[in-house]
């Protein structure tokens, strides 16, 4: 099912992106030629195949990365909000939510 | 003297034997760079304060027990999506560029300790989403073989530096052979390690099953010597693996007699340039002569591998950069009078158009209702691409084949056609999905004088072997050519 500007408007809601009316237009005929190009993948028989979830190798999977869980020095709130475009009162201030 | 050029152990000679300070190397280095930039424009930032500092340090020190610093004094490039205190560390985007990270990477750290010596910070694709270094939002990088052309990417910045001279090693990173991939079009070395072997903290994600960093080199020796100091196990690292680090500088010279080489003869057809083919053909042959011995095998669903690479790199990339939303570091659109304003607006002012894109499909293959279709089915194709590799490393050590389809292509040339862009990965994402390591070695230069470049990838953990290939092949065959824009006088 090919792709459609109000497909792509949907996508950029989901994904926080707020794009213009240009972009749009440019986008979605990109987007449905790559999603196009995909589809290649229905060609194969995968009905017994296991997905791979994640990029582990063996050696990977069986080191164990666990560790105790205690409390450790960390940035610390100075630090923390040294990068943030505005910060109050030990905060990260942002606009209203409502 | 002229420093440029050299290799990091006549480097470090020359430092022993005084006739090199690390000052006079990195004041060399950041000159380079620096007048270098405006024509190849690798560099986003350099440390000058920082970089002199430390050089100064390490010649005061000089008479000191260096405690087995193998990188003391030598001046090397990191790209700008690796995290260095204080450092900004822009990922090549708008949406970072005002950030300085509180905290080094691993591997930044591991180098210092090991003494080198950091000039700077290198351009990149942004958020490493890019195949020429053109989607970088501070310019992009010119090869400096031809600098109408582009360098390859995402490391573009990195590969530039080291080919031109500027430094002898940088760091880089690849998620579907953005190291490998800019170091067969700048005539360079470049590794993409095991996944897991070289630890992704402070590595920004862009697709962690797939991220890791790479090394660019001038010599497989330089490349060992990096690998050897930023390799291993890192508890900040999950992904890490417990694996030991071998002796990789002291393991290249041995002899690769016996070495069986596959060859995917499939994947030599459609689309690949002839005159590529040629060359990376004829190296292969080479390596008969080397006590190689070439064997026939097949990798049935290699050809897919785009299709598989851009629904899992770009799902994951949906995820990995729903961070940047403008709230506690990096640039913050304005006038925005709510939160989800403020989410938008800085989202749309900070990406450039490639990283909305792959937002966008990640995004639209994790949908509701697409999931099966696309990411699951992506996955099962992921499982069939690795054992492709398990079957073919029964019948063969490593595996050759080029880089990539084409030498270095013109600036603008594929940028309105983002499936052509994407297909020049065609070698290289098979590496990244199967987590196997892979490098790029320069067999040749074409007609118009680029350089092209052969690659092996080889089983899990197999990197010593992978540089023993190299070095072979360079010690018979050295690759001496050079290119136009360099920061040597030398001939």
């Amino acid at each position: 099912m090919p792709i459609t500007e109000s497909d792509i408007e949907k996508i950029a809601q989901l994904a926080h992106l707020e794009i213009t009316e240009e972009e749009k237009r440019a986008f979605t005929p990109q987007i449905a030629d790559i999603v196009a190009y995909v589809e290649q993948l229905n060609e194969i028989d995968t009905s017994d195949v296991e997905p791979a979830t994640g990029g582990l190798t063996a050696e990977g999977e069986a080191t164990d990365s666990a560790r105790d869980d205690m409390a450790r020095p960390s940035l610390g709130q100075q630090t923390a909000l040294d990068q943030a475009p505005d910060a109050a009162s030990g905060h990260f201030r942002v606009p209203k939510v409502l | 003297m002229d420093f440029f050029d050299t290799d990091i152990e006549s480097l470090r000679s020359h430092l022993a034997a005084g006739e090199a300070t690390a000052r006079a190397l990195t004041q060399g280095a950041l000159d380079a760079a620096e007048s270098l930039n405006e024509t190849l424009n690798a560099f986003l930032q350099l440390d000058r304060a920082g970089a002199l500092r430390r050089a100064d340090e390490i010649d005061a020190a000089a008479s000191a027990d260096e405690g087995g610093q193998t990188l003391r004094g030598v001046p090397l490039a990191i790209k700008d999506n690796i995290c260095t205190r204080g450092l900004q560390t822009s990922c090549g985007s708008r949406i970072l560029a005002p950030y300085h990270p509180p905290y080094n990477a691993t591997a930044i750290e591991r180098l210092k300790a090991a003494g080198a010596v950091i000039i700077g910070k290198t351009n990149c694709d942004e958020f490493a989403m890019g195949s020429s270094n053109e989607n970088s939002a501070f310019g992009p990088v010119r090869n400096p073989w031809d600098t109408s052309r582009v360098p390859g990417g995402s490391s573009g910045g990195s590969a530039a530096a080291v080919a031109a001279g500027i430094v002898p090693a940088a760091l880089g990173s690849e998620t579907g052979g953005s190291v490998r991939q800019p170091a067969a079009l700048c005539g360079i070395y470049g590794l993409k390690p095991t996944y897991g072997r070289i630890s992704r903290y402070g590595l920004v994600a862009f697709a962690s099953s797939l991220d890791q960093i790479g090394i660019f080199g001038r010599t497989p020796r330089d490349i060992a010597s990096v690998l050897s100091v930023i390799a291993g196990r890192d508890e900040n690292d999950a992904t890490t693996a417990n694996v030991p680090v071998p002796d990789y500088p002291g393991e290249i010279a041995s002899d690769i007699n016996g070495t069986r080489i596959g060859v995917p003869r499939e994947l030599f057809g459609a689309g690949l340039d002839e005159e590529v083919r040629a060359s990376v053909e004829r190296a292969i042959e080479a390596y008969r002569e080397l006590g190689a011995e070439i064997v026939d095998i097949e990798l049935p669903h290699a050809k897919y591998c785009i299709a598989v690479y851009y629904i899992i790199a770009t799902a994951e990339a949906s995820s990995n950069l729903a961070r940047y939303d403008g709230a506690r570091y990096g640039f913050r659109a304005e006038d925005t009078p709510t939160l989800r304003e403020m989410y938008r607006k800085t989202r749309d002012e900070g990406f450039g158009a490639e990283v909305k894109r792959r937002i966008m499909l990640g995004t639209y293959v994790l949908s509701s209702g697409y999931y099966e279709a696309y990411y699951r089915k992506a996955q099962q194709v992921r499982t069939l691409i690795k054992q492709d590799f398990q079957k073919a490393f029964e019948k063969c050590d490593a595996i050759a084949t080029p880089t990539t389809p084409t030498t270095a292509f013109l600036l603008g040339e594929k940028t309105d056609d983002p499936l052509a862009m994407y297909l020049n990965d065609i070698y290289t994402c098979t590496a990244n999905l199967a987590g196997i390591p892979g490098i790029s070695l320069p067999c040749g230069l074409s007609q118009e004088g680029l350089p092209i470049g052969l690659q092996f990838v080889g089983p899990h953990w197999s990197e010593s072997s992978l540089l023993k290939l190299a070095h072979a092949y360079t010690e018979a065959h050295p690759f001496t050519a050079r290119p136009k824009v360099r920061a040597s006088q030398k001939s």
